[in-house]
């Protein structure tokens, strides 16, 4: 069993006089034991609302709603008192977060801050626990730590407030860290350098990470496994070489398209569209990409794809999923049944016959082209 | 220097404090607030002001020339009905009414009005820190029980805060009879509803903070958390807002004063009781009434730069 399965969990807001957001959409991943696990989607898509669902640190706001199950090591982390969530967090599971400068107290020493979870969890204190931390900071590659204990946040750089929050969260060796873009708020040449602290540390203390970016090449250097999330939803999952080397989800595709290292001759571009979540179609109901999708047909609109799982063990949700290599593109809109590549890969229903017509839309291309 | 853009202008801020770094090492957040104070010449003027104020508040009574309130000019014979002599040579602010000497009784009031600021204000931040604290933590811990602590107490704040404060002032001073330590009680009891609000508000604010969710996220209590962490960052402005009280602090007591519910015993000069014995001379020696106000006035300026100063200076969003 995996150490976190998180099943069909969805998070609305409502708000009195406004529109009822449905921020997560019935997300299901998991995390086995060790594992680096990727979350990757562009802004608005719901990441950090999944992983604040699953700390449950989620702001307690009138008409907010969270509906299906976390299951961690066994204990489903929805439904758990606040007091052993409580004893969970910091110890069991730990986050990190985007911007390390407001996610240390500006007042406090980084030392205290560090002790606090020593304390919390681990009953440490005075001498020992001073220790310890100095341990944790040189541990997280912060030099001097001992002066650095009696520093204010402010007097870090930014690298090194990340590494004293990664040092906050490793402290009780958790066997589950979250790190939600723990390297956006940083300078490129810090970026990786934080990254292969990462990679490094839950190696050899054998932690699971969820690691949430929008950036694919955050992903391609450490993740196992990538949930690719849209508008609330997983809308491919794959381990990571597959998912590079044969995207098959059309955002996907577009994702890969705009890193450039990857898939350099495609140049595809995704036109961007203000807001982006699902709220914002123009039909009732149907795949949440489709307004930005140029593989779009007919049945992508209506209802929202199915998940299809494919017999290696990756899933998407798509009714025209990209082609894999070894088919021409023209050949796969009509013939995408399970052709000899792809057994079982693509349900018959989803696959039409004419190319779309979508009113109120441009034409869409049903074939991927370059320009 | 107006063609270099807000882009421009940031990044070389941003350089300017980058290479400043350095030699910040071991500095406080405080001492970081403390520079940007230095640089502002309002707070300059305020601190100046105030030092004089301090200075000649503790060690002033001792160098005056004239005891406070020996009667020399009665003695003398030089006050007469219709007639205080003026200002002179041996005495610069001249004569009051009981032919006292002006300066030295400016001198040893400052004194006094610093000592009736002080710990009036000292009172309305302790009580206004308790109740505010108390109510602010309640409000983060939640609950029911937080939710009704935090409602019934701001109630209570809400209604002392409903009544114009002079009259609150002159309420309680009234009750408690005229003396020193009804000034103090008063003009302090005015500010609680001003520190308890600020401070509320300051920690419900900082609740919603990165740092709020990232020691929630690591498991620390949510009581340890509204300690060690919330309070600490909403004092802020709860000190600053004390310097602005020791402005309004300096004015109410004289005003109490002026309304003859301040100290009853002369012995002690104070500069809102020499205002208002200074009125009924207004005719004949309408300096008499001048030399307390504008001490008043000045005094008071020099908190409100000082106070307002240290509001910017410690303002998150000027700040990093
Ligand atoms: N407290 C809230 N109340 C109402 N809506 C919210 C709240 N928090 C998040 N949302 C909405 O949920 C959606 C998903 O937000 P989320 O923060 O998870 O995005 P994200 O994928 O983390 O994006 P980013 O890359 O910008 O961090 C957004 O549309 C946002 O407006
Ligand atoms: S092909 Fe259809 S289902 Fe697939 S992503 Fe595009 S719009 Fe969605
Ligand atoms: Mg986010």
């Amino acid at each position: 069993m995996a150490l976190l399965d998180v099943e069909d969990l969805s998070v609305t807001f409502a708000r009195r006089g406004q529109r009822t957001v449905r921020a997560v959409d019935g997300v299901s991943f998991s995390v086995n034991a060790g594992e680096v696990v990727g979350l990757v989607g562009e802004s608005g898509c719901g990441k950090s609302v999944t992983s604040l669902a699953i700390m449950g640190l989620l702001p307690k706001q009138p008409g907010l709603q969270v509906s299906g199950k976390a299951v961690f090591d066994g204990t489903d982390l929805l439904q758990i008192d606040d007091r052993s969530r409580r004893d969970i967090r910091g110890r069991d599971v730990a986050m990190i977060f985007q911007d390390p400068l407001s996610s240390l107290n500006p007042v406090v020493p980084i030392g205290l801050q560090v002790t606090e979870v020593l304390t919390r969890h681990r009953g440490m204190r005075g001498e020992a626990a001073a220790k310890e931390a100095a341990q944790l900071l040189d541990r997280v590659g912060i030099p001097d730590p001992k002066r650095r204990l009696k520093e204010y946040p402010h007097q870090l750089s930014g690298g090194m407030r990340q590494r004293a929050l990664i040092a906050m969260a490793v402290a009780c060796q958790p066997r589950l860290l979250i790190a939600d873009e723990p390297t956006t708020a940083l300078d490129v040449t810090i970026q990786a350098q934080i990254l292969e602290l990462l990679k490094d540390l839950v190696q050899d203390s054998g932690t699971a990470l969820v690691m949430i970016t929008h950036d694919l090449g955050v992903v391609a250097g450490m993740c196992d496994t990538i949930n690719v999330l849209y508008g609330g939803r997983v809308v491919e999952t794959a381990r990571r070489r597959p998912l590079f080397r044969q995207p098959r989800h059309p955002y996907t595709v577009g994702l890969l398209g705009s890193v450039p290292r990857l898939d350099a001759g495609r140049g595809e571009r995704l036109n961007p569209i203000p807001g982006s979540v699902r709220d914002l179609l123009p039909w009732p109901d149907g795949c949440a990409f489709a307004p930005r999708c140029d593989r779009r047909v007919d049945a992508c609109i209506g209802e929202p794809p199915e998940l299809v799982l494919t017999h290696d063990g990756r899933s998407y949700r798509c009714v025209n999923p990209a082609p894999l290599p070894g088919l021409t593109p023209g050949d796969e809109v009509r013939t995408a049944v399970p052709g000899p590549a792809t057994p079982g890969s693509v349900p018959a229903q989803a696959v039409p016959d004419e190319p779309p017509a979508v009113p109120g839309l441009a034409a869409a291309p049903s074939e991927e082209e370059t320009p | 220097m107006t063609t270099i853009g807000g882009k421009k202008r940031e990044k070389i801020d941003r350089l300017a404090e980058l290479a400043a770094r350095d030699e910040e090492r071991g500095v406080s957040l405080w001492q970081d607030a403390f520079r940007r104070l230095r640089r502002n010449p309002a707070a300059i003027i305020g601190a100046v002001i105030l030092t004089i104020f301090v200075l000649v508040a503790l060690i002033g009574p001792f160098l005056v020339p004239y005891g406070p309130t020996d009667t020399m000019g009665i003695r003398e014979g030089l006050i007469k009905p219709g007639v205080i002599p003026g200002s002179s040579s041996e005495h610069w602010f001249g004569y009051d009414h009981q032919g006292r000497d002006v300066f030295s009784r400016m001198i040893v009031g400052a004194r006094q009005t610093l000592l009736v600021g002080v710990v009036a204000t000292l009172i309305g931040l302790a009580v206004g820190v308790l109740i505010g604290g108390v109510a602010g933590a309640a409000a983060g811990l939640g609950g029911r029980w937080g939710r009704w602590v935090d409602s019934t107490l701001m109630r209570f704040i809400d209604m002392l805060l409903a009544l114009p404060s002079l009259l609150l002032a002159v309420s309680i001073a009234a009750l408690l009879g005229p003396s020193l330590t009804t000034v103090m009680i008063a003009v302090g009891m005015v500010s609680v509803p001003v520190f308890a609000r600020l401070l509320r508000g300051s920690m419900i604010a900082q609740s919603n903070s990165d740092y709020v969710l990232a020691a929630t996220s690591l498991g620390v209590r949510k009581s340890k958390i509204a300690v060690a962490h919330v309070l600490p960052n909403s004092l802020a402005p709860v000190i600053v807002q004390a310097t602005l009280t020791l402005a309004t602090a300096i004015i109410e007591a004289a005003a109490l004063s002026f309304l003859g519910l301040g100290n009853p015993d002369s012995a002690t000069p104070e500069w809102g009781v020499m205002l208002a014995d200074a009125q009924q001379y207004l005719g004949i020696r309408p300096e008499l009434a001048i030399y307390p106000a504008v001490a008043i006035i000045i005094t008071a300026l020099g908190f409100t730069l000082l106070g307002e100063s240290m509001r910017e200076a410690l303002d998150p969003k000027l700040r990093k």
